[in-house]
């Protein structure tokens, strides 16, 4: 086992662990970026703590090396388009008087699938409550959700736009992603 | 008053015997007339008569006889022509009835006469029946006394009672004063007085078998009367004057193997014993019929329960030695076991023990060996280290060779590299060859496979030891060494005619022959070619110094694998080819045993692990392909996307080593299916992999029929796929 090279184990938390570990000596470049470093920490934290986001946006960011430094925002941009893309055409098939439910019921599959996959938890929770409602083919309960989604949809969008802002400042700080 | 000329009574002579008849006329119509009421009253008490109607003609005979005589008193006086007509009438009638009476009783009286006789017949019949009845009552009571007595004989098995049963039954039954067994003796030349009724404890008397009275009871299976001065019948002094009669019967004495069931055993070898039982003396008392039956009864009888009680004394002593046998062999077998497991302690310590100074020797003579030595000293060590080397030779054959007489040697089985491993052998002898001037060649037939898999370490030391007695037995020329697979026909040794190897699917036999041209063999040598610690006597072979046991243990070694040693030469001085044939397994690829922990250490560590694997990705959710892909790509896989079912039928292909396909799309098995259809059943490649978010029973069974090679759960981490492909490439399959 070669001892030369130390990797800290990956930590599926998504909790970068680092700044915690800090000594209080430190030259004063270094004071912002730790500083930085804990804004982070502490909001991906926060992040995970309200449900926002679970473990796989935590390997997402681990995907994340030389080839692809930003393929975690890559993925979650891909992610908001697409469900952009999905709301907007539920909402056109729900107003209508006759409506498809199985064109809906394969869109929020869909979102179901694609927020799974990037880690966002609370838009997958209440896919799976829009699912439900679409079953029943109750379409007063569809609308109700329709409109969660979106909200979360902005809530989260605003929230990661933060924590990639925040990642970008400590690149900028000489840091590096992840840490 | 007319005058009567009636003649007056003359009284007076007359008178007296007129008075006389009037009285005696007066007495018999009182007899007369007094009989039928006797009749009348006896005949009604008695109830059983049959001839009432001559009983009435009777006594209206003897009525009217009384009637007339005491009408006849009248006649004595004048009497009127009244008593005249009277007396008339009665006197017909009379006379009609004595002569129907008269007539009657010729009937009757022959019947009543013979009324008689039969009843004296009859008691004459009864007290014959009396006595016969007597007689019955007392055979039926002698032969309830048998059937106890055979009761109490077949109740117990136990010949001594059985004996003395017989006799006391016998005796109370037929009140005998004496009764006496005769058993021959062991000689069977004489007869022992066994047991007898009365005396106690029989002094033993014997007598000659041969005597003509015995023999006459011998000859018969009846009962035989035997004179009472026969020496069998005196057996104590005679209680009285006259000696009762005596009586002797044969008792037949079944030997066990005389049981035949459709065969009832001839009488002809046979031991009898015999009975002898005597009446009272002095009593007029006989021996009847039904009693001599009945003693021939007995004597069966008991011989069969003689017979019974043998077999049981038989078996409880075949059971005793069996039991005996048991135990010994018991112990014997624990000694064995201790003496074993004895012996194996001795060698595992032995083994240690032996080894560690051996090496020591070893080592430190090699260290000396390098260090400044004058030549004398040089020469010493070498010699230590030739003796010390030979030596852990030696120990190590002996250990080796006791582990495989034993049983107890395993194979290691491992795959290993054939061609490489003869290479080695060539390489470890080649420097001794050389020395001795001997050219080596090896020869591996085209058709070897390059790797199998048996226990290298042995094979290896079987053909270090075949062609190192090549060499050493060759003091010039060439050694030759040919390995090739060998084929069904060539498989068969003239010698060894009874070993048949069977090629099959996953096995080869490899042929192995090492010639050399050097000192051959001696014919009369071969059998012991292959026992331990038998050498040929000849010189060269003295000199060698080799144990005896290299041979012996290459043997063992190849009939674990299956497989088949033997010499071929053409005698002293012309040569000698070694030839083994083992059994060895087909591996296809080599899963290389030296290095399993670098790769394993290295998959753990490596980010790049599956460097130029071909994947393609279908998946109709961009973010889901997007991550799926970013996660195959982190993993160093080369990576190909798909949207739909078309395209990736279209651009699918067996370079392809892995499709990740989502089966939550709508044509997702189906796709699954074609692909597997297609290509993956006949080119192995590429492997397919479900992709889905559900893990329920239904879509682990659609997964299956459809044939894909495993599931996976979305979302995946990376370790969940760097885990996955690392089992599909070394299984094939998802565990």
């Amino acid at each position: 086992m070669p001892l030369h090279h130390y990797r800290p184990p990956p930590n599926h938390g998504g909790i970068t662990s680092t700044p915690q570990q800090q000594v209080t000596h430190q030259p004063p470049a270094m004071d912002v970026l730790s500083q930085l470093r804990h804004q982070l920490a502490d909001y991906t934290n926060s992040l995970h703590r309200d449900g926002f986001l679970d473990d796989q946006f935590s390997q997402l960011q681990q995907l994340q090396d030389e080839s692809s430094p930003d393929f975690a925002m890559e993925v979650v941009s891909l992610f908001f388009e697409d469900c952009q893309k999905l709301v907007t055409n539920m909402a056109r098939a729900l107003e209508l008087q006759a409506v498809d439910f199985k064109q809906v019921d394969s869109s929020v599959h869909q979102l179901k699938g694609s927020s799974s996959s990037v880690g966002a938890a609370r838009i997958k929770n209440l896919c799976v409550a829009f699912k439900t409602c679409c079953d029943s083919q109750n379409r007063d309960g569809c609308m109700r959700c329709l409109q969660e989604v979106n909200r979360e949809c902005v809530l989260l969008k605003n929230k990661l736009q933060t924590l990639f802002r925040l990642e970008q400042q400590i690149i900028s700080a000489g840091g590096s992603i992840p840490m | 008053m007319e005058s009567c000329n009636c003649i007056e009574p003359q009284l007076p002579p007359d008178e007296l015997l007129s008075k006389y008849q009037y009285i005696s006329d007066f007495f018999i119509a009182l007899a007369y007339f007094s009989i039928p009421l006797e009749l009348i009253y006896f005949v009604k008490k008695s109830a059983v008569f049959p001839y009432r109607w001559v009983l009435v003609q009777f006594g209206a005979f003897i009525v009217l006889c009384g009637a007339t005589h005491l009408i006849n008193l009248w006649t004595f006086t004048i009497h009127s022509r009244t008593v005249a007509i009277v007396m008339t009438t009665a006197k017909i009638l009379t006379a009609v009835v004595s002569c129907a009476t008269a007539l009657m009783l010729v009937h009757i009286i022959p019947d009543l006469l013979s009324v008689k006789t039969r009843e004296l017949f009859l008691k004459n019949k009864a007290a014959e029946l009396d006595r016969e009845m007597g007689l019955i009552r007392t055979q039926e009571e002698t032969g309830r006394h048998v059937r106890m007595l055979t009761h109490e004989i077949r109740s117990t098995l136990d010949r001594h009672t059985i004996l003395k049963t017989t006799l006391v039954e016998l005796g109370r039954t037929l009140s005998l004063e004496e009764c006496a067994l005769w058993m021959p003796t062991r000689t069977g030349l004489e007869l022992q007085l066994a047991y007898t009724l009365r005396q106690q404890n029989p002094v033993g008397y014997t007598v000659p078998i041969h005597l003509p009275v015995i023999n006459q009871v011998f000859s018969s299976n009846r009962a035989v009367k035997i004179s009472p001065n026969s020496p069998v019948a005196r057996l104590r002094p005679l209680a009285g004057k006259y000696p009762g009669e005596v009586v002797a019967v044969r008792v037949p004495l079944l030997h066990l193997s005389n049981f035949q069931i459709n065969d009832w055993p001839e009488l002809s070898t046979k031991r009898y014993a015999l009975m002898v039982l005597m009446l009272p003396s002095d009593s007029a008392r006989q021996w009847h019929t039904y009693e001599l039956e009945l003693v021939e009864v007995v004597a069966d009888q008991v011989a069969v329960a003689l017979s019974h009680a043998a077999i049981l004394e038989e078996s409880m002593r075949a059971r005793d030695l069996l039991m005996e046998q048991n135990v010994a062999l018991d112990l014997a077998r624990r000694e064995a076991e201790t003496a074993i497991r004895a012996r194996n302690d001795f060698l595992a310590v032995m083994n240690h023990e032996m080894r560690t100074p051996m090496h020591a020797i070893i080592a430190l003579s090699s260290l000396l060996q390098e260090t400044e030595l004058t030549p004398e000293q040089r020469l010493m060590v070498e010699t230590i280290l030739k003796s010390s080397n030979l030596l852990a030779t030696l120990i190590n054959d002996v250990l080796d060779l006791s582990r495989l007489e034993d049983g107890s040697l395993q194979l290691d089985l491992g795959s290993f590299n054939l061609h490489s491993a003869f290479r080695e052998v060539i390489n470890l002898i080649r420097p001794i060859a050389s020395v001795k001037k001997l050219v080596v060649t090896l020869h591996l037939a085209p058709d070897l496979p390059e790797y199998a898999s048996g226990d290298e370490k042995r094979l290896m030391q079987t053909l270090l030891n075949v062609v190192g007695n090549a060499v050493k037995f060759s003091k010039e020329g060439s050694i030759s060494i040919t390995a090739f697979v060998a084929k069904a026909e060539s498989l068969r040794d003239p010698r060894a005619p009874d070993f048949f190897p069977v090629p099959s699917d996953n096995h080869f036999f490899l042929r192995v022959q090492v010639k050399d041209t050097g000192s051959g063999i001696n014919p009369q040598d071969y059998p012991k070619l292959f026992t331990k610690f038998a050498q040929s006597q000849s010189l060269p072979t003295k000199n060698s110094g080799g144990s005896g046991l290299g041979l012996a243990i290459c043997k063992r070694f190849v009939n674990l694998m299956d497989g088949h040693i033997w010499l071929e030469s053409e005698g002293l001085g012309k040569g000698c080819t070694a030839i083994f044939m083992v059994k060895l397994g087909v591996t296809e690829c080599c899963t290389e045993s030296k290095l399993p922990a670098a790769t394993n250490a290295s998959m753990n560590h490596a980010q790049t692990a599956f460097p130029g694997l071909k994947v393609m990705v279908m998946d109709d959710n961009g973010v889901s392909r997007m991550v799926t892909k970013g996660l195959l790509v982190h993993l160093g896989c080369n990576v190909t996307t798909v949207s739909s079912g078309d395209e990736c039928l279209r651009l699918i292909s067996q370079d392809h080593h892995v499709v990740f396909i989502d089966v939550c799309m709508y044509d997702g098995y189906e796709v699954a299916l074609r692909v597997h259809e297609k290509l993956t059943k006949r080119h192995e490649r590429p492997l397919t992999v479900a992709l889905t978010a559900n893990s329920d029973k239904a879509t682990k069974d659609h997964c299956r029929r459809v044939g894909v090679n495993g599931v996976v759960l979305k979302p995946v981490s990376v370790d969940k796929m760097r885990s996955v492909l690392s089992d599909l490439l070394e299984h094939r399959n998802l565990v």
